[in-house]
């Protein structure tokens, strides 16, 4: 049988991470790769870059909230600013298919506009392909960016140490939902939309209050909160505990994730970050968070208790409403394509 | 109020915690209760039931997930369908990577080319149909809880003269399933949690038989917390005073009779027939197919599609797990061969397989 390419492997959830370990790794091998952050940091001189890419597929190109200029510029300058780094520049390639409406196009050239300047991270650079009718679906956008990484600064997903206070910048599922239901044609009552923002101001102040208090910074997209966890725990050698009654989700969300049979955790997000900090520092993060508008409904969700073992593997645990208790895992499958 | 308001109310932790207190000083001794439901399954671990219980109230899973049941060879039938010129195959995403024999699943022939598109409703299947002149299949899988709409959007396509859209019908009914399982000496179960949204089709009524004839006790459950306690609470009285009845601890929902309304549209379009359940077998009366009238519909008829008898996948142990013979951490292949991004078996597949619930939330 032909092995092939499935929508599962761009789910950002495990069939992607084997992919990559699979395919890329052994290929490509080198240790800055290998690190699975969602930038990569390069010195250079004195100087620490943080550079990243990433491409945008979104179907629906416009949905409540937002559309996929605007996540192709957020989205960037969040893999940027969850290394911590100050984003420079970013570059955006089209592949375009034949026919795509040009006042469509004007539309998404606007918002891409608006959202650098409000960024202030120039786009220094493109490029642009036509494909033919069919062979691509109307606009597949591509940005990388590069950012300056703070003197000293070291966060990633294996720093996490008991003790640790697991914090949430916001509400959880609001971009799949979104998504999802302007997919399926479901007319949400409560007008959930997408909340894709840029981070990086929201990180600044968090650096500015406690730059050595951060262990590890993610943004929950695609796979959602709970693959983010689950692979810090991984990383890390932890276990993490999180409690349901903290999670903020919006009524809306919570109502179409019981109808749909969804799982809040699992949903993606385009603004919003889970930050491991030192307990000591939590208070001090969470003021600097809820004072910017990305953070204002910063929590603390979780802490870290503690290292793994033979008899307690590195699990993310999930606190239930009514007491109970369960494991966290990674996603797995592919709940719905295309959602950024 | 919302539905999510509504069912903040039945996740209180506090009546939890006397419910669980309730359960405990029942000391009905060591029982295995069946939860028959998929839903149920998936229920009791998202919330860490489990966890709340005392170590001798074992919960045990059943056949309930529609996914799971449905047969290889049914699976394979999908699979060549989709294939076909001029056939696209409408489907409920859970089906996608459900594996067939070798290993091929439709999430598979799609990458290979096959039209295989995911929906909502049997409704959208047949909105596409009527938006392409080629033929759209629906792959009717699914209980008692789903055969009304399906049987319903049958007569839709009727009245408004579709003639390219069709059923792959693999229907099944849950009572015969059950009087297999509980014949069962070597199952051992001494009470059953039935399922919510299947009993308000068939009713209270529809458990009188089994609690007659196997003395065994049912209570009817919805799908929430404090829903599945208070009947586990139920079963453990039912258990302590050595009782067989049916009680119904979902009664927002389900009635005695349950839907008179909704069995006739299923018989006016179905009649009962054999099926193959994966895991037990052929068990007489547990299928549908569709009534003669409604032949034009049926893919089977169209595309002279035999019924065979595919072996499940090699070293599978679904077949146990479905009768609760075994659990997942005993399958020699459970997360190390099979997992849910390599699943070999459907239980790891579906969103309601008992392997994908330990794998996803089980063992702390
Ligand atoms: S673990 Fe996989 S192979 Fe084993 S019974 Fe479950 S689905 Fe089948």
């Amino acid at each position: 049988m032909t092995r092939r390419i499935l929508l599962d492997h761009g789910s950002g959830g495990m069939a992607s991470r084997q992919l990559i370990e699979t395919v890329f790794l052994p290929r490509l091998n080198n240790p800055v790769l290998a690190r699975f952050e969602d930038s990569a940091v390069l010195s250079a001189g004195a100087a620490r870059i943080a550079f990243t890419t990433d491409s945008y597929v979104v179907d629906p190109i416009f949905f409540p909230g937002g559309d996929i200029g605007l996540l192709a510029v957020h989205g960037t300058v969040n893999d940027l600013a969850m290394q911590g780094a100050r984003p420079l520049a970013l570059s955006l390639s089209l592949i375009l298919e034949e026919g795509f409406a040009m006042a469509e196009l004007e539309r998404l050239a606007d918002s891409i506009g608006r959202a650098a300047d409000n960024c202030r991270v120039p786009i220094v650079t493109g490029d642009t392909k036509v494909v033919p009718r069919g062979k691509a679906d109307k606009i597949f956008i591509n940005t990388s960016g590069i950012g300056l990484v703070p003197d000293h600064l070291v966060l990633g997903a294996d720093l996490a140490r008991p003790g640790d206070t697991v914090l949430l910048s916001g509400f959880l599922g609001d971009h799949g939902v979104t998504i999802m239901a302007a997919r399926a044609g479901l007319s949400m009552q409560s007008a959930i939309q997408s909340d894709t923002a840029p981070l990086h101001t929201m990180v600044a102040a968090m650096l500015r209050a406690a730059p050595g208090g951060i262990r590890c910074l993610r943004d929950p997209t695609r796979g959602g909160a709970a693959t983010v966890l689950a692979e810090i725990a991984a990383s890390s050698g932890v276990r993490i505990e999180i409690d349901e009654d903290r999670l903020p989700v919006r009524p809306g969300v919570k109502t179409a994730c019981e109808l749909l049979g969804l799982d809040p955790l699992y949903l993606a997000n385009e603004g919003k970050c889970i930050a491991i900090v030192e307990a000591g520092a939590a208070e001090i993060l969470l003021t600097a968070m809820r004072e910017t508008p990305e953070g204002r409904d910063a929590r603390v969700i979780g802490t870290v208790t503690a290292t793994s073992s033979e008899k307690h593997p590195a699990r993310v645990i999930l606190k239930t409403g009514i007491g109970g208790a369960r494991i966290v895992g990674p996603l797995s499958g592919e709940p719905l394509p295309r959602i950024c | 109020m919302s539905l999510a308001a509504i069912s903040e109310g039945f996740r209180d932790r506090r009546l939890a915690a006397a419910l669980t207190e309730r359960i405990r000083e029942n000391k009905a001794g060591p029982l295995r209760i069946m939860e028959v439901c998929g839903t149920h399954t998936m229920a009791i671990f998202r919330h860490g039931i489990r966890s709340l219980l005392p170590a001798e109230i074992e919960l045990i899973s059943g056949p309930g997930c529609p996914v799971c049941v449905t047969a290889t060879g049914d699976i394979d039938l999908m699979i060549a369908l989709a294939a076909k010129p001029g056939v696209t195959l409408a489907t409920f995403g859970d089906l996608l990577r459900v594996p067939g024999s070798e290993g091929k699943s439709l999430a598979m022939a799609r990458a290979a080319g096959a039209r295989v598109e995911v929906v909502y409703s049997p409704a959208d299947a047949l909105d596409m149909a009527r938006n392409t002149d080629g033929l759209v299949v629906f792959p009717a899988i699914g209980f008692e809880t789903t055969i009304p709409v399906i049987a319903a959007t049958v007569l839709e396509a009727r009245s408004k003269n579709v003639r390219n859209f069709m059923l792959l019908v693999s229907h099944k009914v849950v009572p015969p399933a059950l009087e297999v399982l509980l014949s069962d000496p070597e199952l051992a179960i001494d009470g059953l949690l039935c399922p919510g949204h299947v009993s308000a089709i068939i009713g209270e009524q529809a458990y009188q038989p089994l609690v007659a004839q196997f003395h065994m006790p049912c209570v009817i459950a919805g799908f929430e917390p404090l829903d599945i306690l208070s009947a586990v609470y139920m079963l453990t009285r039912q258990a302590g005073r050595g009782q067989a009845r049916v009680e119904n601890c979902y009664g927002r929902v389900v009635s005695k009779e349950g839907n008179p309304r909704a069995r006739e549209i299923i018989y006016r379009v179905f009649k009962p027939c054999n099926a193959w359940w994966r895991g037990l077998g052929e068990i007489p009366g547990s299928g549908l197919e569709l009534q003669e009238e409604f032949r034009d519909f049926d893919a089977r008829t169209r595309f002279e599609l035999p019924a065979v008898f595919v072996p499940e996948p090699q070293g599978c142990r679904c077949g146990e797990i479905l009768t609760a013979r075994i659990k997942p951490p005993q399958c020699p292949l459970f997360n190390t061969r099979c997992t849910p991004t390599h699943p070999v078996g459907p239980c790891m597949v579906s969103s309601e397989g008992t392997c994908a619930a330990y794998s996803k939330y089980g063992d702390l």
